[in-house]
């Protein structure tokens, strides 16, 4: 969507507010023969709507990421269909969505242990299959899997999986993640995509499906590797494929930051503007990067909160990552309930972001990169881990101890006995010893899945150092 | 009485305080009341602690057994066994007179002596008093304190706060387990039937006290013309050594607990010095001689299945790999933890209480299962190794088989070498760099060489310098080769310093 038609579609929910009310109801997203223009502003306890300029869909401007669904409690039976994932919570969970307007659904084939899309064909069937669109994606990370046929079937079997005979929204998955090959050796992100989407002509059989109405919008999503982002969008100029949207991480920390917390990755700003340029909506996954922006410390909560003390701190990235204008809508995983009431909350209407604001999320932005967290927002590409370590739950529970200011450098440090009790107490809660950071014996197979590029058996390693020089200086807890 | 009134207060004392010695995971208890280990009377015996040794034979000829009323954790037990039983239609107790089994006693104090000399472990931890109530403080108590222990860290783990913390819970032997269980039963039929049977009995501690306290220079005496032969007294007695019909006492069963005294409605009983006394000759008591050497396992070869993690086909993310329990390997010689010295030492002054494998808080010390060794501790690393900052096994030790020993010199302490298995190598198996061995390795001795001389770029495997190694299986335990590590620990039987 374009500037003009955002000002456009402003002036229209302006002038609409009243009306709109009444269509809370009434007004069912999906409703793609117009008379909802009204909405995509969003008039009060309305979702607000974007408009996808190539298909003419009015998507929610928050999507339902399938990525972290709500699984069984500890010592339940895994169900013999669905497996560890709480069928009935997510059930409840899309049923909720869908009636407060979230409309679009974004899978894919290796999301929660290759489940996801089980899990959200079952939900989202007990709904008209005109009421949402359905976004999943051809997975990249398995290279036995990146010939032309096993494309095909996994393509074909996505529908199978989620009970639909076309998909809304297909995305190349993750474009710019390198690979290894048989021997070990690295893959960068530009030749895996050529690989595995275009040179085994690939692309071509989903233009071709594109054309048959089994896929609606073909896109893709692309992390780490700036080359094959920027060559995707060259054979997009070039006129040989035609993107009807793209999917990039976008939140208040990236928009700057990305770059400086990892030199091989954007920022966001970049990113954006690149797909603003060429007037591609874009579709934002991220913008809570994994929970670190919801999850701050005590002084940066502070400060959100004293600028708007009603609104939650996650409040403030769905804000960001949904007020550019050329922003189809953002994706969130949310796992509990009350992830999604608050986020439906937050985004009935959007509230965009003021110029400053902006200055306001940048200096926190700030702030939140002078902690030097670990950039790891739990997507859980890297898992298994061969050896069993759960990476995500260590990086995670490091991460906190930082927010929480939990370590020490030395014996010397003010209040050192508490803070090393709390870590080492909450490492074994986090983390038990078997998957900790000391079995990380740096194979290596996890660094190339990173959409975060982030060196993980080096900050594993380096975490293991940490927690050893804790445990050396006392026998007791 | 005042004997009563001191005794029963000081002895939930120090009953609470050494079973809570032995139930704590968390090392705060030793610190406060490890001393009482110490104060044992065999543990002393054997460590050769002759000031604690003299303290308790002078308690004895001053106060008779009191020792067995207030020190012995086993002792106190069954007092508080037969406290619970009612006492039925005689309303002074439920005990009678029955004359001493010496034989037994005797023939019970020679074998024990016998076992203590020619080192046979298992049957001196057997019998040892207070190592039969560590074991079953241990074994039975433990689990459900640290099951306690495990519901308030839920729920401060809910809460949000680091008050409590989980820890595991796992029977360390089984034999080990059964022989605290089985104790504890007979015990407790003794002394729900019987009061202080076994201590009368079968105790050799009680023994030797028993017969020094014949010439104690307080003890229970009766006054002949008072007495009118009631029998309370000997109703009341747990000891079961008045015969009131003879107006005597059988001092080398009497606990000195005072009980009968406070029933004898005529005051025909006192605690104090008799009208006539006849000290005679001392008694032979249990000595600590250095134990004989023992001849350790004879090797089993070394079962090295291929053990590399089975990789899990990477075709969705998320979830987690399986991981394999480690099992222990055969191990031909037995570690013994640093401060035990050697092998020999630690089987001629380990009565097997318990208690260090109880403290100890990396899971690495356990009950042996070997014949002669039984009971006494042993390492291995499947689930945790011998880590350098912990001293704590030798800090409580109240033997002497683990004698006090520092960081310092823990980590110059040579008690095994490791020993790489290369069939199991990672790097060889499954062709990943690994080097998790030399990355965690405490002194250094592990270097991380190509496995073909002649090729820099092959998979790197492990080069130990035994000469450096400790043996504290760090290696061992943090090696991904499951079930079976690819580098293990074999012990020595003699430790020395590096």
């Amino acid at each position: 969507m374009n500037r003009r038609n955002f000002l456009k579609y402003m002036a229209a929910g302006a002038a609409a507010t009243a009306p709109a009310a009444a269509l809370v109801t009434a007004c069912k997203p999906g409703d793609k023969n117009g008379g909802a223009d009204a909405l995509t502003t969003g008039a009060a306890g309305t979702m607000t709507m974007r408009r996808n300029p190539n298909s003419g869909d009015l998507v929610s401007i928050l999507g339902y990421g399938m990525m972290r669904l709500p699984m069984l409690p500890e010592g339940i039976k895994p169900d013999p269909v669905t497996g560890p994932f709480d069928q009935k919570m997510i059930n409840r969970q899309v049923d909720y969505a869908i009636a407060h307007g979230v409309n679009y659904f974004d899978t894919s084939p290796v999301y929660c242990q290759g489940l996801s899309e089980r899990c959200t064909g079952i939900a989202l069937k007990r709904h008209p299959r005109d009421k949402y669109y359905i976004a999943t994606k051809l997975s990249n990370f398995d290279r036995e899997l990146w010939t032309l046929s096993e494309s095909k079937a996994m393509f074909e079997n996505s529908l199978r999986e989620l009970q639909t005979d076309y998909i809304d929204y297909l995305l190349l998955h993750s474009t710019g993640n390198g690979s290894r090959d048989e021997q070990g050796n690295d893959i960068s992100g530009l030749d895996a995509c050529r690989q595995r989407f275009l040179d085994n002509g690939l692309c071509d059989w989903l233009v071709e499906q594109k054309t048959l109405g089994r896929i609606r919008n073909l896109g893709f999503s692309w992390h780490g590797d700036y080359r094959a982002f920027e060559y995707l969008l060259q054979l997009h100029d070039e006129g040989r494929y035609h993107w009807d949207f793209v999917q990039i991480e976008l939140n208040y920390l990236d928009w700057f930051y990305a770059n400086e917390i990892n030199s091989s990755n954007v920022d966001a700003v970049t990113l954006y503007s690149e797909l603003e340029k060429r007037g591609i909506p874009a579709v934002i996954m991220e913008p809570l990067l994994g929970g670190r922006l919801a999850n701050v410390n005590d002084d940066i909560a502070a400060e959100l909160k004293q600028r708007d003390p009603e609104a939650s701190i996650a409040s403030w990235a769905f804000r960001f990552a949904g007020t550019p204008e050329g922003v189809l809508t953002v994706l969130s995983g949310m796992t509990y309930m009350e992830h999604l009431e608050e986020n439906v909350a937050t985004y009935s209407p959007l509230h965009p972001i003021s110029a400053d604001d902006h200055e306001f999320l940048m200096h926190i932005a700030e702030k939140i990169f002078g902690q030097k967290e670990i950039p790891c927002t739990a997507c859980e590409y890297c898992m298994p881990c061969p050896y069993g370590i759960n990476i995500p739950a260590i990086f995670s529970h490091f991460n906190r101890c930082i927010r929480e200011g939990n370590i020490r450098q030395s014996e010397l440090d003010p209040d050192y006995r508490r803070a090393r009790r709390a870590f080492l107490i909450g490492y074994d809660r986090s983390v038990p010893r078997l998957r900790q950071a000391s079995h990380c014996i740096g194979c290596n197979a996890c660094t190339a899945k990173c959409p975060q590029k982030i060196r993980i058996p080096r900050e594993l390693q380096r975490i293991d150092a940490y927690v050893e020089k804790l445990r050396l200086t006392g026998e007791t807890l | 009485m005042l004997l009563r009134k001191i005794r029963i207060p000081l002895a939930i004392l120090a009953f609470a305080s050494i079973t809570w010695l032995f139930i704590d995971f968390t090392g705060l208890a030793h610190g406060y009341v490890g001393w009482l280990a110490r104060l044992q009377f065999l543990p002393a015996v054997l460590a050769l602690n002759a000031v604690t040794v003299l303290a308790l034979v002078v308690l004895t000829l001053i106060f008779g057994r009191i020792y067995c009323s207030v020190v012995c954790p086993l002792g106190v037990m069954q007092d508080g066994i037969a406290h619970l039983h009612p006492r039925g239609k005689h309303k002074a107790g439920r005990y009678v007179y029955s004359p001493e089994r010496r034989w037994l006693r005797l023939t019970v104090l020679a074998l024990f002596i016998v076992a203590v000399v020619a080192g046979i472990g298992s049957l001196v931890a057997l019998l040892a008093p207070y190592s039969s109530y560590g074991r079953m403080a241990a074994n039975l108590l433990r689990p459900v304190w640290l099951a306690g222990n495990n519901v308030l860290a839920g729920i401060s783990e809910q809460n949000g706060n680091y008050d409590f913390y989980a820890v595991d819970i796992w029977i360390r032997s089984m034999p080990t387990f059964i022989i605290a269980a089985v104790t504890f039963v007979v015990i407790a039929i003794l002394a729900w039937r019987g009061g202080r049977t076994y201590c009368n009995t079968i105790c050799p501690v009680g023994t030797v006290l028993g017969y020094l306290a014949r010439f104690s220079f307080l003890r229970v005496c009766f006054d002949a013309e008072k007495c009118r032969s009631c029998s309370k007294c000997a109703q009341a007695c747990k000891a079961s050594c008045i015969d009131f019909k003879n107006k005597t006492v059988d001092y080398t069963r009497c606990v000195a607990c005072g009980n009968c005294l406070d029933q004898c409605s005529f005051g025909a009983l006192k605690y104090g010095r008799p009208a006539a006394a006849a000290p005679a000759a001392g008694e032979g008591s249990g000595a600590a001689d250095p134990a004989s050497r023992r001849a350790f396992l004879i090797g089993a070869s070394l079962a090295t299945t291929t053990a590399a993690l089975a990789q899990v086909k990477l075709k969705t993310d998320g979830g987690l790999a399986a991981i394999e329990d480690k099992v222990a390997p055969k191990r031909q010689t037995p570690l013994t933890p640093p401060g035990s010295l050697s092998a020999d030492n630690m089987a001629s002054h380990c009565t097997g209480c318990q208690l260090c494998v109880a403290q100890c808080p990396n899971d690495v010390l356990r009950p042996s299962t070997g014949l002669l060794t039984i009971m006494q501790p042993t390492m291995s690393y499947e689930r945790g190794y011998c880590r350098p900052e912990c001293t704590r096994c030798s800090d409580v030790c109240p033997t002497g088989a683990i004698r006090p020993i520092g960081r310092d010199v823990k980590s110059a302490t040579q008690i095994g070498h490791a020993v790489w298995i290369k069939e199991n190598c990672i790097p060889l198996t499954d062709g990943v760099s690994c080097g998790n061995c030399a990355r965690h390795c405490p002194v250094g001795a592990i270097t991380m060489v190509p496995s073909d001389a002649d090729n820099p770029l092959s998979p790197e495997i492990p080069a130990v310098n035994e000469s450096r190694c400790i043996g504290c299986g760090a290696c061992e335990n943090l090696c991904p080769a499951r079930p079976l590590s690819a580098i293990y620990v074999e012990g020595h039987e003699v430790h020395k310093t590096i």
